[in-house]
């Protein structure tokens, strides 16, 4: 019996390898994904048993139990599940692309112009912004900052490690230009911006959920869709276009996916670092690197690690609320170190 | 190779005329801004002083705010060159190698620990000392695996324990504001605000280090030659690198002290003077010194317009001006 199933269309033509044994690994991490959200909504300042919460989902838990659960602690988890996914998939492509295993969306200048750009936005609106535009802003100058640094980096080709020192600079300019955006608003909006900056959840509302949710939908399922170029993509440029496919056009879309998947996150959550490094290197180690099963992977990786740092962000120093990407920053960073490490000794 | 300066007579005479730019531009740092003020008015504060608005702010804000832009910068500048040197890397400066962040870091934990009880020369100590650690760190980091240290490894690993450090930085600063208050003046790079009482403190340190730096200068150059070569020639190669990281600490540490995180400097100036002058440190240093200096204060006095009645922290125009300029280095080294 063969190992792989694929699964294949011929219009719209797409197809992706999924390796057996790893369907196992992909339900037993969603099932865990699912056992911790629950757990996770119950912690909090008031604590709710997993019972209570249960109920609430489906309608039928006492009034106060109801509001908490629907209306406080599901949109700042969905949001986390939604932001985690995003950027462990635009981690993951960009990998691919770049075939440099420190290649994340942190690196490249994208999350640090999606940065700037939002804080531009959050500073000249007079405090009327709509939360609406906020991913589309945010996209925006994430898709700056990429092409800025895309364009800097390419001399007859882009070689990785120029590709990571321009990114380094890029993304030092745009922290530069984000102090002068909140030096130049007015002081009350500084200090909302500065929250934001350092990555949160906090306070979110399904208002922030149905802002995002159609732009990271969307370009997670393009992404899983364009999984098989990933793995032409991988195998080097010569070998992409021997098994025929158009090299540069589907890095252009492969990249302006993950630009977007992870400008899209920013827009809702900040500056959550890390994420798009760590959590495709996990899932290549625990499905392998057939981008059919990886992609799901990662995304369900990323998510619980959003999760879990949130979680830790609200329970740990209560009643204080630590943005969650000051815990991804800590745990990513040595992680980072290690990667650099090791790429030098094989 | 042929430089744009190369008798020793050129050289003098460009250094002098750089000289003077400094001055022009330090007195620029003291009579504009949002208020303007006459050559004559920033005299009498000093000649006869009677106490007036406009006498306070010259003897208060311009004069200090002038002189730290004007150390800090030489000695970033020197730094700069120095970490280049030691490291045989263009792109080596103190904030790639995350001192800033690593300084703040060590000041916002002993506040967070301590509490508000240090004086200000105990928490320029602080951060001299997170300083030192995070270089050291950085650069062992940097080396550590299979071919030794290169410009991308540094630069990774100087990016990654920044961002580790301020990570914690901010973690520390919402758990106890206090801390936050304290430790804001040392996150955000910026020469306005500064008690000339607190710069004369460290001046001397900047001073010292300048003069060590200038006495290393014959052995930079022959280290420059590589270690064999410089071993070979009689050089003490640990003593003389254990000087110039003592140096390094003592420039950037104290800058760092002085004004917060002010990037770029230590990577654009040493370029330039190269570019100028060549590869000799003797001349290196004193260049990197001056053209240091008038950079910040040149600065420092442009980012005072753009926002005009606001400030736009100077480290954020050094930034600004610093990314192309990194780029175009990249862009011209081969690295692969």
């Amino acid at each position: 019996m063969n190992r792989y199933t694929v699964v294949r269309s011929h219009k719209p033509s797409y197809s992706f390898q999924i390796d057996k044994r790893n369907i196992g690994i992909v339900l037993l991490l969603s099932i865990l994904l699912a056992a911790v959200a629950i757990i996770s909504i119950g912690l909090g300042s008031i604590r709710i048993p997993v019972s209570e919460v249960l109920r609430s989902l489906v309608g039928v838990a006492d009034s106060t139990h109801q509001m908490i659960v629907i209306n406080l602690r599901m949109p700042r988890i969905v949001v986390s599940l939604l932001v985690g996914a995003a950027l462990a998939v635009s981690g993951a492509i960009l990998q691919a692309l770049i075939r440099n295993p420190l290649a994340s969306p942190d690196l490249t200048g994208t999350t640090t112009g999606a940065t700037a750009a939002a804080v531009a936005f959050i500073a000249f609106s007079d405090g009327k912004f709509s939360i609406q535009w906020l991913p589309l802003v945010a996209l925006a100058g994430g898709f700056f900052a990429s092409t800025l640094t895309y364009l800097a980096a390419w001399k007859r080709g882009v070689s990785p490690y120029r590709f990571a020192l321009i990114g380094v600079s890029v993304s030092t300019a745009m922290s530069a230009l984000t102090v002068f955006f909140m030096v130049a608003g007015p002081l009350y909006l500084a200090s909302q911006a500065l929250g934001w900056l350092s990555g949160t959840v906090y306070g979110t509302s399904w208002d922030h959920v149905l802002a995002v949710f159609p732009w990271i939908a969307g370009f997670l399922l393009i992404a899983v869709v364009q999984a098989r170029n990933l793995n032409a993509q991988e195998l080097g440029e010569d070998v992409a276009r021997g098994v025929g496919v158009p090299v540069e056009r589907k890095r252009l879309l492969l990249v302006a996916v993950s630009v977007a998947l992870a400008g899209s996150a920013v827009g809702i959550a900040g500056g959550i670092g890390f994420v798009g490094l760590m959590a495709p290197h996990m899932a290549r180690k625990l499905v392998g690197s057939s981008y059919g099963t990886l992609l799901p992977v990662s995304a369900l990786l990323g998510a619980l690690l959003v999760l879990l740092a949130d979680l830790g962000a609200r329970t740990l120093f209560v009643p204080l609320d630590i943005p969650a990407g000051v815990f991804t920053a800590a745990v990513g960073a040595p992680f980072f170190m290690y990667l650099l490490y090791k790429s030098r000794q094989g | 190779m042929p430089f744009l300066l190369s008798s020793r007579i050129q050289k003098s005479v460009v250094l002098v005329a750089a000289v003077a730019v400094l001055i022009v531009a330090v007195v620029a740092s003291i009579l504009l801004g949002l208020q303007n003020f006459r050559f004559s008015t920033a005299v009498e504060a000093y000649v006869s002083f009677n106490g007036s608005n406009e006498h306070l702010i010259i003897k208060n804000a311009r004069v200090p705010r002038a002189i730290v832009a004007a150390f800090v910068g030489g000695s970033l500048a020197v730094a700069g060159a120095l970490l280049q040197a030691l490291t045989r890397n263009p792109l080596a400066s103190p904030s790639i190698f995350g001192i800033n962040s690593g300084a703040a870091f060590m000041i916002v934990l002993s506040l967070f620990l301590f509490g508000p009880v240090f004086s200000f020369t105990e928490l320029m100590w602080v951060g001299f000392i997170g300083a030192s650690l995070t270089a050291v760190m950085v650069y062992m980091l940097g080396s550590a695996g299979r071919g030794g240290m290169s410009p991308v490894k540094v630069t990774l690993s100087g990016a990654a324990v920044a961002a580790f450090a301020s990570s914690l930085t901010s973690l520390l600063m919402l758990i106890d504001n206090m801390a936050l208050e304290e430790a804001l003046n040392w996150l955000i790079g910026s020469v306005s605000g500064r008690d000339l009482r607190h710069a004369l403190l460290i001046v001397p340190y900047l001073v010292c280090g300048w003069i060590i730096a200038w006495m290393l200068a014959g052995s930079l150059n022959l280290m420059s030659l590589g270690d064999d070569v410089a071993k070979s020639l009689g050089q003490k190669i640990v003593w003389v690198k254990a000087g110039i990281v003592l140096v390094v600490v003592l420039l950037a540490g104290g800058a760092v002290a002085l004004a917060g995180p002010i990037g770029f400097v230590g990577i654009i100036i040493p370029h330039i003077c190269r570019y100028l002058i060549g590869y000799d440190y003797r001349w290196i240093i004193p260049y990197s010194i001056v053209f240091g200096a008038i950079f910040l204060v040149a600065a420092d006095l442009i980012s005072r317009f753009l926002l005009m009645p606001k400030e736009v922290p100077v480290g954020v125009a050094t930034a600004v001006i610093g990314v192309p300029f990194i780029i175009a280095i990249v862009r011209r080294k081969a690295h692969e």
